[in-house]
């Protein structure tokens, strides 16, 4: 149910907001393209009697990663095969994946793009002579379901028009879910586990960042899908720039905050993403690598990705640096190659690229392509379409520096960070790889605490999902929370706080900045307390400086670790004292705190392995190789909410499809 | 490439039963000013330049000023959205002026099927829905390690 908006002068905090206590069986936090998968499929599953409330920090319309749209989608089996899906994450991803998922989500994702299609996305379509028909035109070729031809860019990506995209997924949700089981504006800040039953999840505490309320929420199972984590890292661009993040600036790493700190092991959080991209807009580049066939220059005006030397650095990392399709992060590491060795800049050689397709089209099907190049950014990255014209780029006359951008943290993309996941209950799946609840059973895509679960960014060991694959994997789990709430009817949720301690909890910042900001005439400025702005800037630079950011071309060593380890549990300490004079405050400051505690665990993981994995994306300067010997494993980590310690441990890796 | 409201367009949205860019905004930045009833962008250098707000605005009144950091002055892209297309005119700061025209969906607005009546038959079985009711088949690895 949609909340009405208040205006800033009414979205001052009180001390003592009013509290609202619900309880339901299946609670989904999240509203993104994975949480509208789970909307649109659980009441297709819901049994009589069980309840279902979806919560969302924005407006599904225009929530998540898919806010602007999207111009392809990146996942799309089509006449390929799940087992070269997995053949294709495996190798992207340096070898070691979870195999399981990712084959269960490749057989599984075509039936969410085929309802996409149905619903209204524009899919583009190949005409029967083999030209590009855009998603209006290309309905007279049928849809994909009934077998009609995509165009691929790659032989994954299928291109649409997706400004609308999340738009039109949300549409379907919320009809399939019912407004009133929908809560938007309301931000999830910590999960809470049973008072009785031991590692049983048992409701969430959150507040409206548009009335003074807070509510707690009860329930028997529940899915965290809040996305990745952005602006973690120092951003390339410091001033107004650093909202152009390449991810959604909103995603502040609360799916992996909220469900370690109930104690659900994470997967992989050393992994990340440093996307190579047009310089500072951010745009996409998939679309000129693969369909217009561009290619990358360094400053000498070398198409270095192909050079000799290139080939001879991407044997140090065979077999994936030697597969026909390089890895993403190998790439970049091509990329810094000729950055550190004087080398640059890097330029996307869009001029020779049109002239070269121009040579075989006429006037009318250049102005298509033409069109075509804009629409990528339109559709996805409005700014870079604002920065070309701002600087005079027409591609087919001025060519476009490219840049890798700060880390990123997420499960859904070319990453593969997030929280160790029980597989599918099938026989080709490795016992190891599935996690029985206290009954005994196996459910798909929960997390090591009985009843939650996750998807999306929030699932570990399986990247390339994109947004398809995030709208699949939450239908899936859709269907597994209803499963474990029949199957535990007779749980009753309990929690272990009262209603008082809850809001204490919660709005604390809001508390501390009423105690404290009458001491001193400005109130960002006193001793006794720190605004979630300022704290975002001290986490950004000791990331940045010592936790492998841009200021050292992604590089780190044990001992700078040792450094950014201490800063940030002196921030943690700090966080104690964030103060929130208003609504919008109070969601920053719990942000931010979400923000340092998933960055905090990247870092430990990244201590943990001893070796570098993931070239281009980071580099351990103490263990700069790859080593198979000792490190052809996950890494794993669980905080132990009754001790307040870590463990951080060696989980073994099982192959299942063959090479 | 914050988004920022010309005063002399917005009307708080005061007919509406919400203020449309707060009601939008994924990040929260969109506010209305209650005694002068306009809206702003509170955080700029929050904004994602999603255009969420641009889109929306029943008045026009919303636009986006290109990064302080790193864009020159001088250019403009503005979205104009219609029910089936958007179409967007992209002006250089050079003067040169580029419109482009794009699909957004092919239903009409609210009409998506959420297969409102669709019910799963075996939950212990790994299908969705509509892979259950197509009679789809859960394929196996072609082979294993």
């Amino acid at each position: 149910m949609a909340l009405p908006n208040k205006p800033i002068g009414e979205l001052k905090a009180v001390r003592d907001p009013e509290v609202v206590e619900k309880e339901v069986d299946i609670l989904i936090v999240g509203g993104g393209m994975a949480a509208c998968g789970t909307a649109f499929e659980v009441k297709k599953w819901l049994q009589d009697g069980q309840s279902v409330l979806l919560v969302d920090k924005a407006a599904m319309e225009r929530s998540g990663a898919v806010a602007q749209g999207l111009s392809a989608i990146n996942t799309y089996i089509g006449g390929n095969s799940p087992d070269d899906y997995v053949r294709m994450v495996r190798n992207d991803l340096m070898g070691i994946v979870r195999e399981d998922l990712i084959f269960d989500l490749g057989c599984h994702v075509d039936d969410s793009v085929h309802l996409f299609e149905e619903w209204g996305l524009p899919i583009w379509k190949k005409s029967p002579e083999g030209k590009n028909l855009d998603g209006k035109k290309g309905l007279k070729q049928g849809s994909l379901k009934e077998g009609a031809q995509p165009v691929r860019t790659g032989k994954w990506q299928i291109m649409i028009n997706g400004e609308s995209y999340k738009r039109i997924v949300a549409e379907a949700a919320k009809k399939a879910l019912g407004e009133d089981n929908i809560l938007e504006r309301v931000f999830i800040v910590e999960l809470l586990l049973d008072k009785n039953r031991d590692n049983q999840i048992a409701g969430a505490i959150g507040f409206s960042v548009r009335e003074n309320k807070v509510f707690i929420i009860k329930c028997k199972t529940m899915m965290v899908a809040c996305g990745g984590a952005v602006n973690i890292y120092q951003p390339r661009s410091v001033g107004e720039g650093k909202g152009r993040a390449w991810y959604p600036v909103w995603n502040s790493g609360s799916t992996y905050t909220l469900a370690m700190k109930v104690g659900a092991e994470l997967s992989m959080m050393e992994n990340r993403f440093t996307p190579a991209r047009f310089k500072d807009g951010y745009g996409p580049v998939g679309a000129w690598f693969l369909l217009f066939k561009a290619k990358a220059l360094n400053g000498l005006g070398e198409s270095y990705a192909g050079s000799d030397a290139a080939k001879k650095e991407l044997e140090y990392y065979a077999p994936y640096g030697t597969a026909a399709i390089t890895p993403t992060c190998l790439r970049n590491h091509l990329m810094l190659f000729e950055m550190k060795a004087g080398r640059g800049p890097i330029i996307m050689d869009t001029v020779t690229a049109l002239a070269e397709l121009g040579k075989t089209m006429d006037k009318k099907e250049l102005k298509h392509l033409e069109s075509e190049a804009w629409e990528d950014f339109l559709d996805m990255t409005c700014g870079q379409a604002n920065l070309w014209c701002a600087t005079n780029t027409e591609p087919e006359k001025k060519n476009s520096e490219l840049m890798p951008t700060e880390p990123y943290l997420l499960g859904s993309h070319s990453g593969c960070c997030g929280l160790w996941v029980s597989g599918p209950d099938f026989d080709w799946v490795p016992e190891s790889f599935k996690i029985k609840a206290d009954n005994g059973k196996v459910y798909n895509r929960m997390t090591t605490v009985n009843g939650l679960f996750t998807a999306g960014d929030g699932v570990g060991c399986s990247g390339h999902k994109f947004s398809s694959g995030s709208h699949a994997e939450g239908r899936m789990t859709a269907k597994q929370m209803v499963r474990y709430a029949k199957d535990h009817a007779d749980y009753k949720p309990e929690l272990a706080i009262t209603k008082e301690e809850a809001v204490d909890i919660v709005y604390k910042p809001v508390r501390v900045f009423l105690d404290n900001y009458e001491y001193t005439t400005a109130a960002d400025i006193n001793p006794n307390y720190m605004k979630p702005e300022g704290m975002m800037y001290r986490m950004m630079k000791a990331t940045h400086e010592y936790g492998a950011g841009t200021a050292t071309y992604y590089q780190t060593t044990s001992a700078n670790l040792v450094i950014v380890m201490d800063l940030l549990a002196t921030m943690r300490e700090d966080c104690e004292k964030l103060a929130a004079g208003d609504l919008h405050e109070l969601m920053r400051a719990w942000e931010i705190y979400h923000r340092i505690w998933t960055v905090e665990s990247h870092l430990r993981h990244i201590q943990y392995r001893k070796e570098t994995r993931y070239p281009g994306f980071y580099y351990q300067a103490d263990y700069p190789n790859q080593d198979d010997e000792n490190w052809f494993c996950f890494v794993n980590s669980k905080y132990d909410p009754k001790t307040q310690t870590w463990d951080t441990f060696k989980r073994d890796y099982v192959q299942i499809i063959p090479s | 490439m914050p988004s920022y409201v010309i005063t002399e367009k917005c009307d708080g949205c005061k007919g509406g039963d919400k203020t449309a860019c707060m009601y939008i905004c994924p990040n929260d930045l969109m506010v209305l000013d209650p005694t002068a009833m306009k809206a702003y962008n509170q955080e700029p250098d929050q904004c994602w330049e999603c255009f969420s707000c641009v889109k929306i605005c029943p008045t026009q009144a919303i636009e986006v000023r290109g990064y302080a950091d790193f864009v020159p002055l001088g250019s403009s892209i503005y979205p104009m959205m219609g029910t089936e297309d958007v179409m967007w005119t992209c002006k250089f700061r050079n003067g040169m002026i580029k419109r482009f025209k794009f699909p957004i969906r092919t239903t009409p607005e609210g009409e998506a099927n959420a297969y409102a009546d669709l019910k799963g038959k075996d939950l212990e079985s790994e299908l969705l829905s509509t892979e259950e009711a197509d009679g789809y088949q859960m394929p196996r690895p072609q082979a294993t390690v």
